[in-house]
């Protein structure tokens, strides 16, 4: 089984039920296998701070919600992070895509990779980081951790986890 | 009219829906003139009452009511194609368009000028699009209810605010009582 399935596999068995995605190179078999998932919502966002809106209508409205997409996305959702999501105390599952890592070919992206675990402990956010495929065990532990807390939890998931960038 | 005589006028047809309302003094005059469990006040994030609003019509089967404004659909505008690819149609997005931003002054907004929120969300693709009067806005909300579809409204109205106080409830209990209305 593709490390993908086993991610929606455990994300479904949390009773994970809507899903918002802003792509990203390494998420796209995570995104093909929960588009195909009739137990899930698959809603695309545009931008991450609005999908975090979703996420908490649909907390709101009784169902489990999820968030998938790149750590570029941090410096743009803060706001909605510590005003909305913290605020009024919402559990949120992030699974991040940790570019700018090791095997990374773009040097764009070690520009936010170096502010990300600072941003992301600055606001106080549990922070789990999957480097090897074993990590991934602790998945459904984590998700299970976000709806006890009701807070936003993020799982970074770097190039090493994914098997690197193909022929990058 | 303004934004709160309009929010007055309505308030009746409001008080029996689930409502999602803007941040700033658009839930502070919604909160003064009507407030009930079942509205739910944005005290942050400009620019995601749309999102917030349709995540909740898609994940449970009642009506809701978003009052949004221009500026913030501007804040947001990527919204709109959300909204018009994933149909639910127990959703009407009211956006008050009194063409600025009235909680910070009243600065104008482009919607005041050249830019029709209405034109927009119909070439994102949503379906029941209709622009009204400020007068008209309790009569077109409330068809939009009956017709049980899903309905983008663009209020046409003048801008101004009124003098109302801060919303001080803790928003875990704005959330909390909320989340019972949504159950109730």
């Amino acid at each position: 089984m593709s490390i993908s399935s086993k991610i929606v596999d455990d994300v479904v068995a949390a009773g994970i039920a809507f899903v918002t995605t802003v792509p990203c190179k390494q998420l796209a078999g995570v995104i093909d296998e929960v588009e195909a998932r009739p137990e899930i919502y698959h809603i695309p966002s545009n931008k991450e701070d609005e999908g975090m809106g979703l996420c908490a209508g649909a907390f709101m409205g009784g169902k489990k919600p999820m968030i998938i997409m790149q750590n570029t996305a941090i410096g743009v959702t803060i706001n909605t992070l510590a005003t909305l999501t913290q605020f009024y105390r919402m559990p949120l599952p992030m699974l991040i895509s940790y570019r700018g890592e090791l095997r990374e070919p773009v040097a764009c992206q070690v520009e936010m990779a170096v502010h990300t675990k600072a941003l992301l402990n600055q606001l106080l956010i549990p922070t789990f980081h999957f480097h090897k495929e074993a990590d991934a065990e602790e998945l459904p532990e984590i998700l299970s951790y976000t709806f006890m807390c009701n807070k936003p939890v993020a799982i970074l998931t770097d190039a090493s986890f994914w098997g690197g960038y193909g022929d990058q | 009219m303004i934004r709160s005589e309009i929010l007055k006028e309505i308030a009746p047809i409001l008080r029996d829906q689930l409502v999602v309302c803007n941040i700033g003094i658009p839930s502070q005059e919604l909160h003064a003139i009507d407030d009930q469990p079942s509205n739910f006040y944005m005290l942050g994030t400009m620019g995601l009452a749309s999102s917030i609003g349709l995540g909740l019509a898609l994940a449970q089967p009642k009506p809701v009511v978003v009052i949004d404004g221009d500026g913030s659909i501007l804040t947001n505008m990527g919204t709109l194609p959300t909204i018009a690819n994933n149909v639910a149609n127990n959703y009407i997005l009211m956006i008050i368009d009194n063409g600025s931003y009235g909680s910070t002054g009243d600065q104008p907004t482009y919607t005041g000028k050249k830019t029709s929120l209405a034109k927009v969300a119909e070439a994102c693709g949503c379906e029941r699009v209709v622009e009204c009067k400020d007068v008209d806005t309790g009569a077109v909300l409330q068809d939009a209810l009956d017709s049980g579809e899903m309905t983008i409204m663009v209020v046409k109205c003048d801008s101004g605010n009124a003098k109302m106080p801060v919303i001080t409830m803790d928003p875990v209990v704005i959330r909390d009582r909320f989340m019972k209305a949504v159950q109730a």
